[in-house]
C-alpha cells in the first residue's frame, strides 16, 4: 500500500516559539497513524497545517503522492482531508442537519433543501453504525453524540483522510471503545485515520503506527505492534516516566467535609444534583468521577458557595456551611483549585502578586485601613514564587496572562495551599499540562492529605482519579452511584458505574463506620 | 380612551412604528452575523439627513424626489456602516465603542454637511416628503380599513415587507444559515469554510441600508427637514425593539409596532380623559421607561446570538 | 512593544490621525485646514497666528471651563469601565446633578461656606443615585448597563424639563430665575486674572477628583476589588468578592463624578437652571476623554484639557467659514481610532518583527 499523506520537513513558527521543526510525517493509506506528545509539542499545529488552518514555514506537502498546497480549510476539504475538533465546533442551537450541511447545503431554489439533507445524513449515519438523529438539536444531545456529529461532517464532505483531535478527552471508557470500534470501520470502508493523542492505551488498542513528537521535533515513528507503552513514554517525555504515583496508604481521621441530601440545579434550571450524599474525612483523598456534565460542576459549586442549593445541607467540620457567602466558607478553611483556570482561577490582567492576595487583599498585612500595602503583597508574592517554583518573564509584576498554563496552574496551587485550608477542593488540577507540571502538582496534593486535610479530588481524568484517590465516588446524572475503594476497583467497573449501568452500595459513605482499607 | 382618538391614533402610530422596525430589521442581520451595532441611531442620522438634502434638492424637479431620498438614505447608511464593518471587523475594534465612536460622528457630520450645502445647523425644509394614500377598496373595509389602509404611509408597507423578507432569508436560505453560524459560533463557521469577515460584512452592510432607509422614512414622513435631532434616540429604541423581538423579524414587528404606538399616545394623551391630566414630559419618557421595564421583564431570558459583540480572531493562537 | 508604551504611543497615534481626517474633510469640503489649526492654537492660548497677537489669557480661562466638565464625565465613564462597565449614562447623570444643584442652590438659604458645598454634594448625591439605578438592574436583574444607561439619559433630559418648568418656575420656559451668590463658584480673583473669563473655582473640586478617581482605583483594597471585578467577574466572585455590591458601587460613584459635573457647570457656567432641548453631549465627551486617556487618572485629565480646547475653538473656527462641528468629527474619529488599537497594533507589531527577526523562544 503506498502513503496517501507526506508532510515533507515542516517547519512552523509561532512569535517565540517554532512549533513544529523540520517534521516529516508519512501516512499509509488505510492505516490509523497516531501523533503522540505532550501539550505544546507540536502535534495540534502539524495537523492544523494540513488541514489549512496554518500555513507552513518551510517543507511541502504531498497528498495521494501529488504535491499540494493547503491554503485554507476549503482545499483541504476539496483534497479530502476532515478534522474532528478538540472542541466541538458546533452551534448549539441548530439541529444535527443544519451543522452538517452548513456552507454544501443542498438547494431547491433560492432554499435550503432540508428534507434532502436529513436524508443523506440519515443514510450516511447507517453506513457508518452512528445512530445520530439528523433532526435533533445539538445542545439536547450527549457529548459522544456530538462528537458523532463531528465525525458525519467530514464524512459528508467526503473526506478520505481523518484527523481525530484528541477525541477521547470526553468519553466514558466504554465510549471510548465505541469509538475505536467506528474508528476501526472507517478504516475497513477505506479512510485513512490520523489520530492526535497523548493516552498510550489507546494508541496501543487501535493504531497502527505512532509518530511521536516532543518540543516541536519528531522523535521517531514505530510500527505500534513492535513497541509497548512504556517505550513510547518515554519517546514521549523523553526520561524515563513513572506512571504510578509515590503514596502511602491514608490515615483517615474525622470527617472533615460532610454533604447530607443536597439539590442544586443547574443552568437549564433543572436539578443537576440530586439528593446527593458524601462525605470526606482528614488524611484522605476522595476522588469524584463522571462523565463531564454528571453534576459535578454543580456540586462543587454549591459546595464553594458559587451557586445556592434548593435543599440539603453542607458541613465543614461539624459548622453548618449551607447558606455562608464564598468568603465566609474560606475563612472558615475551605479551598478551591477551580476546574477552569483562567475563568475562575486567576485574574489573567491582575499581575502574579495581585493574584496571589485575591482572597485576602484586604486584610492585614497586605492592606491597612482600606490601602493597599505594596511591600507586604511584593514580599508574599516572592515567597510564593519561591517556595512553589512558579516561573515567569518578571516575577511577581508579571501579569498572569503571560504566564504558561503549567505555571498560571502552579501559582493556584501555591496560593490555595498557602492558605492551608482543611478542606481541599481539586477540580481538574492538571488538565492541559505536561508531565513535569502535572507529576509537581499530584505531589503537593499528596503532600497536603499527609497533612490531614480532607481533599475532594474531581477530575475527568479517569487515570488521575485512580492514581491519587484513597475512595472513589462515582457521579452519574446528579447522583452517586457507588463509593468504591480505589485499591479494589478497575477501569471497567468505573466506567459501567459512570454510564450509568452499574450501582454499589454505598460502603462506608456515612460517618460512623472506619473506610474499608484502613 | 375612546375609540374614536384610538382610530385617528392609528395611522400615526404606523408611521413612528414603520422606521423602528425597519431599524430593528438592521440591527437583527447585524447582530445575528456576530456585530453588536449600537450605531444604529447614528446610521439613522445620516440617512435622515441624506434623505432629506435629496428630497429637499430634488423636488423642484421630479415628483419622486422623496423616494430617491429613501434610496438615498438607504445607500448612505451602507456607506457609513462600512466604517463600522472595518474597525471591528477587520481591525477587531470593540463594537460598542465603534459604534459609540461613530453615533458622535453621525452628529458631527451631518450637521457639517448642512452648514456647507444649506450654510445653517438643519436642511431646508422640503414641501412634501413621502406623501399618504389610501388603497382603494381596502380602505372601505370597517374599523380595520382605517387602521391600516386609509391615509397611510406607504413606508409602514414597506417595513412589513421588509419583515417578511428578513424572514425569509434568515431562516430559509443558505446565506442565513450560514450568518447565523456566524453569530452563534463564528469557529465553526469557518472550520466550515464560511468566510465569516464576508458574512460579517453582509450583515453589517445590510443593517446600514435598513437603518439608512428608516432614518430616511422618519424624516420624510415625521418631519419637515432634518435637524440634529429628528432622530432623538430612535435609533436606541430600534435596539430596543430588536431586543424585545427576541432577535426574530416577527417579535421586531411586535416590538416596533409596541413603540410606534407609544409615540403617538404621546401626541394624543391630551385627548383622552384619563391621560389628559398627565404632564407632556411624561409621555416623552414613556418609551424610555417602558424599554427599561421590558427589559426587567426580559432578564435573563436574553436569547442574542452567542458570539455577538466578541471579537474574532481567525487564527487561535 | 510593551503595555507600558502602547497606553501611551496608540492614544497619541489615534489623536494625530484623527486630525489628519478632520483636516482631510476640511480639505475635501473646499475650507482651509490652516485657519482650522490657527483656530485651535487661538482657543488654547489666545495666541493669534495669523494676526500677530501674543498669549491671552481669557482664553486659557475659557478653555479651563470647557475642559472642566469634561474631565469629570471623563472620570465617570472610565470609573465604570474599570469595573467592567460600559455605562453611556453621564449625560443623564450630569444632568440630574444638576437638577439637585438647582434645588439646593434656590430652596436654601445658607452662608456661602455652607451653601456652595452643599450645593456641590447635592449634585454629588444626585448623580450618584441616578448611576446606582442602572447599577441595582445590572448587579440584580442583569440588564445590560449599556441600553439601561442610554434610556436613563432620555428620562433625566424630560425630567429635568418638568422639573424646571414645572416646579421651579421658569419666566422665559428656558431657565430659572438667577442663583443667589453664596451658591455659586464664581470667583472675582480668576476673572481678574483671566481677562475677565468665566473661570471660576470649579476647577478645584475637578483636581480633588481627579486624585481621588487616582487613589481609590490604586491603592485602596476598595478599587483592587472593583477592578478584579472588572477584569474577571467569575474570578472575583470565586475569590469571595461581592460582586453585585461592587458594581452598584462602582456605577455609583461614576455617577458622583458626573453629577458633580453637572454642578459644576450650573454654579460654574451658567448660574441657572435651564431647560435641555436635547443632550449637550458631555456624556459623549467623557466616553472620548477616558478612552483616549487610557481610563487612568493623568490621561483622563490631559485628554480632558485636548478636547476641551477643541470645544473652546468651536466659535473661533465658525467665525473662520469652517463649520464648528469639525471638532466633533474630529473627537468622533479619534475615539474610532482608539477603538481600532488591536488593528494599529498589529500594524506596528508587524512593522516592528521586520526589524527583528524572530529567534526560538524559551518557554517559561
Amino acid at each position: 500500500m503506498s502513503n496517501i499523506v507526506e508532510m515533507l520537513h515542516i517547519t512552523k513558527d509561532f512569535p517565540g516559539i517554532r512549533a513544529n521543526d523540520d517534521i516529516t510525517l508519512q501516512v499509509e493509506e488505510r492505516s490509523i497513524h497516531a501523533l503522540l506528545g505532550e501539550n505544546g509539542a507540536g502535534k495540534s499545529t502539524l495537523m492544523s497545517i494540513l488541514f489549512g488552518l496554518y500555513q507552513p514555514d518551510a517543507g511541502t506537502i504531498r497528498i495521494r503522492g501529488k504535491e499540494v498546497k493547503v491554503s485554507d480549510p476549503n482545499v483541504a476539504t476539496a483534497l479530502g482531508i476532515g478534522m474532528v475538533h478538540q472542541h466541538f465546533k458546533l452551534v448549539h442551537n441548530f439541529t444535527v442537519t443544519e451543522n452538517i450541511i452548513l456552507g454544501m447545503e443542498p438547494r431547491k431554489g433560492l432554499l435550503v433543501d432540508m428534507r434532502t439533507a436529513e436524508q443523506k445524513v440519515e443514510d450516511i449515519s447507517k453506513l457508518y453504525g452512528l445512530a445520530v438523529d439528523p433532526r435533533s438539536k445539538i445542545e439536547e444531545i450527549s457529548v459522544s453524540m456530538q462528537q458523532r456529529v463531528e465525525i458525519l461532517k467530514m464524512l459528508y464532505r467526503d473526506a478520505e483522510i481523518l484527523i481525530f483531535d484528541e477525541p477521547t478527552a470526553v468519553l466514558t471508557p466504554q465510549e471510548i471503545h465505541e469509538l475505536m470500534q467506528i474508528m476501526r470501520r472507517l478504516v475497513e470502508e477505506g479512510k485513512t485515520i490520523l489520530l492526535i493523542t497523548h493516552k498510550l492505551k489507546e494508541i496501543k488498542e487501535v493504531a497502527d503506527v505512532c509518530s511521536v513528537l516532543r518540543r516541536g521535533k519528531l522523535v521517531g515513528t514505530v510500527p505500534v505492534a513492535d513497541t509497548d507503552e512504556e517505550r513510547m513514554a518515554e519517546m514521549m517525555v523523553g526520561r524515563q516516566v513513572s506512571f504510578h504515583v509515590q503514596k502511602t496508604l491514608a490515615k483517615p481521621g474525622d470527617v472533615l467535609l460532610r454533604v447530607e441530601g443536597l439539590n442544586v440545579k443547574n443552568q437549564k434550571g433543572v436539578l443537576g444534583v440530586k439528593n446527593l450524599s458524601l462525605s470526606v474525612r482528614a488524611g484522605e483523598i476522595l476522588g469524584l468521577c463522571g462523565i463531564d456534565g454528571n453534576g459535578q460542576t454543580e456540586l462543587v459549586q454549591a459546595i464553594t458557595g458559587l451557586t445556592k442549593v434548593e435543599s440539603g445541607r453542607i458541613f465543614l467540620r461539624d459548622i453548618d456551611i449551607t447558606h455562608l457567602s464564598i468568603k465566609e466558607r474560606s475563612d472558615l478553611g475551605l479551598g478551591h483549585i477551580p476546574e477552569d483556570r483562567q475563568k475562575h482561577g486567576l485574574v489573567l490582567d491582575f499581575t502574579l502578586g495581585e493574584n496571589f492576595i485575591i482572597h485576602n487583599y484586604y486584610k492585614e498585612p497586605f492592606a491597612h485601613w482600606g490601602i493597599l500595602n505594596k511591600k507586604a503583597i511584593l514580599e508574599n508574592a516572592q515567597r510564593l514564587i519561591k517556595e512553589f517554583d512558579v516561573r515567569s518573564g518578571q516575577g511577581a509584576i508579571t501579569p498572569a496572562r503571560a504566564m504558561s498554563g503549567g505555571n498560571q496552574q502552579k501559582a493556584i496551587v501555591a496560593r490555595e495551599i498557602d492558605r492551608s485550608p482543611d478542606v481541599f477542593i481539586v477540580v481538574q488540577p492538571t488538565r492541559g499540562l505536561d508531565v513535569g507540571a502535572i507529576e509537581y502538582i499530584h505531589k503537593r496534593i499528596i503532600g497536603e492529605r499527609d497533612k490531614n486535610k480532607a481533599i475532594l479530588l474531581v477530575s475527568l481524568e479517569l487515570d488521575e482519579i485512580m492514581d491519587l484517590s484513597d475512595r472513589i465516588a462515582v457521579i452519574y446524572n446528579g447522583e452517586i452511584v457507588g463509593i468504591v475503594d480505589a485499591a479494589e476497583t478497575n477501569e471497567n467497573e468505573l466506567g459501567l458505574m459512570m454510564s450509568g449501568a452499574l450501582h454499589k452500595a454505598q460502603e462506608a459513605a456515612q460517618t460512623g463506620r472506619e473506610p474499608a482499607h484502613v | 380612551m375612546t375609540f374614536e382618538i384610538f382610530l385617528q391614533m392609528f395611522p400615526i402610530a404606523l408611521m413612528f412604528s414603520a422606521p423602528i422596525i425597519l431599524t430593528a430589521l438592521g440591527g437583527l442581520f447585524s447582530e445575528r452575523s456576530g456585530i453588536v451595532n449600537i450605531a444604529l441611531e447614528g446610521i439613522m442620522m445620516v440617512g435622515a439627513f441624506t434623505g432629506a438634502t435629496i428630497t429637499v434638492l430634488l423636488e423642484n424637479s421630479t415628483p419622486a424626489a422623496a423616494w430617491i431620498g429613501l434610496l438615498g438614505g438607504l445607500l448612505a447608511g451602507i456607506v457609513f456602516s462600512l466604517l463600522h464593518a472595518v474597525a471591528s471587523i477587520n481591525l477587531k475594534a470593540d463594537q460598542v465603542i465603534s459604534g459609540t465612536a461613530l453615533n458622535i460622528l453621525a452628529g458631527g457630520l451631518t450637521v457639517y454637511l448642512c452648514q456647507i450645502i444649506f450654510h445653517q445647523q438643519r436642511t431646508r425644509a422640503f414641501s412634501y416628503g413621502i406623501k399618504k394614500l389610501s388603497v382603494p377598496g381596502l380602505s372601505k373595509i370597517p374599523v380595520l380599513g382605517r387602521m391600516f389602509f386609509d391615509q397611510v404611509y406607504p413606508t409602514f408597507y414597506i417595513a412589513i415587507a421588509m419583515v417578511l423578507l428578513t424572514w425569509f432569508v434568515v431562516y430559509k436560505t443558505p446565506l442565513g444559515l450560514r450568518m447565523r453560524a456566524c453569530g452563534e459560533h463564528p469557529q465553526a463557521a469557518a472550520s466550515m469554510g464560511i468566510n465569516v469577515s464576508k458574512m460579517r460584512y453582509f450583515g453589517v452592510l445590510v443593517s446600514g441600508a435598513l437603518g439608512g432607509l428608516g432614518g430616511a422614512v422618519m424624516v420624510l414622513t415625521a418631519d419637515i427637514q432634518y435637524t440634529l435631532v429628528s432622530i432623538h434616540g430612535t435609533g436606541f429604541i430600534s435596539l430596543a425593539s430588536l431586543v424585545f423581538g427576541r432577535w426574530n423579524p416577527f417579535g421586531v414587528l411586535g416590538a416596533g409596532f409596541f413603540f410606534g404606538f407609544s409615540t403617538a399616545l404621546s401626541f394624543y394623551a391630551k385627548d383622552i380623559p384619563l391621560l389628559s391630566g398627565l404632564p407632556g414630559e411624561f409621555f416623552y419618557i414613556l418609551p424610555y421607561l417602558l424599554t427599561i421595564i421590558a427589559l426587567l421583564f426580559f432578564a435573563g431570558k436574553s436569547v442574542g446570538p452567542k458570539a455577538a459583540g466578541q471579537i474574532y480572531e481567525s487564527g487561535e493562537r | 512593544m510593551s503595555t507600558r508604551k502602547e497606553k501611551i504611543v496608540l492614544p497619541l497615534i489615534a489623536v494625530l490621525l484623527g486630525f489628519l481626517l478632520g483636516s482631510l474633510i476640511v480639505i475635501l469640503t473646499g475650507r482651509s485646514p490652516i485657519s482650522m489649526y490657527a483656530a485651535i492654537i487661538k482657543g488654547f492660548s489666545g495666541i493669534d497666528i495669523i494676526n500677530g497677537q501674543p498669549i491671552n489669557t481669557r482664553y486659557i480661562g475659557e478653555f479651563i471651563i470647557q475642559a472642566m466638565p469634561i474631565i469629570l464625565t471623563g472620570l465617570s465613564f472610565a470609573f465604570a469601565s474599570r469595573t467592567g462597565l460600559f455605562s453611556i449614562g453621564a449625560e443623564g447623570q450630569l444632568m440630574i446633578g444638576s437638577i439637585s444643584a438647582t434645588a439646593v442652590a434656590l430652596l436654601v438659604q445658607a452662608p456661602k461656606a455652607i451653601h456652595l458645598p452643599l450645593v456641590l454634594l447635592a449634585a454629588i448625591a444626585g448623580g450618584a443615585l441616578w448611576g446606582a439605578i442602572p447599577g441595582f438592574l445590572k448587579a440584580r436583574y442583569n440588564v445590560h448597563e449599556v441600553v439601561v444607561t442610554i434610556m436613563m439619559n432620555y428620562i433625566a433630559l424630560h425630567f429635568n424639563n418638568y422639573v424646571i418648568l414645572n416646579i421651579f418656575g421658569s419666566v422665559d420656559r428656558v431657565k430659572t430665575a438667577p442663583f443667589p451668590e453664596t451658591a455659586l463658584l464664581k470667583s472675582p480673583f480668576l476673572e481678574s486674572i483671566t481677562r475677565n473669563s468665566r473661570l471660576n473655582w470649579g476647577f478645584i473640586p475637578v483636581l480633588i477628583a481627579v486624585l481621588i478617581f487616582s487613589f481609590i482605583i490604586n491603592k485602596t483594597t476598595f478599587g483592587f476589588s472593583l477592578r478584579a471585578v472588572g477584569y474577571n467577574k467569575d474570578a472575583a466572585r470565586y475569590a469571595g468578592i461581592k460582586v453585585n455590591r461592587n458594581i452598584i458601587a462602582s456605577m455609583a460613584i461614576a455617577g458622583a463624578f458626573a453629577g458633580l459635573a453637572g454642578g459644576v457647570i450650573t454654579v460654574g457656567t451658567f448660574n441657572f437652571g435651564r431647560v435641555i432641548q436635547a443632550a449637550e453631549g458631555y456624556g459623549f465627551d467623557g466616553i472620548a476623554v477616558a478612552l483616549v486617556g487610557g481610563s487612568e487618572a493623568t490621561g483622563i485629565l490631559l485628554a480632558g484639557l485636548l478636547f476641551g480646547g477643541l470645544k473652546a475653538a468651536q466659535p473661533l473656527m465658525q467665525s473662520q467659514g469652517i463649520p464648528r462641528e469639525i471638532a466633533g468629527i474630529i473627537q468622533a474619529s479619534i475615539v474610532l481610532f482608539v477603538a481600532m488599537k488591536y488593528g494599529i497594533k498589529m500594524v506596528l507589531d508587524k512593522f516592528e518583527r521586520k526589524q527583528v527577526p524572530t529567534t526560538e523562544g524559551e518557554r517559561v
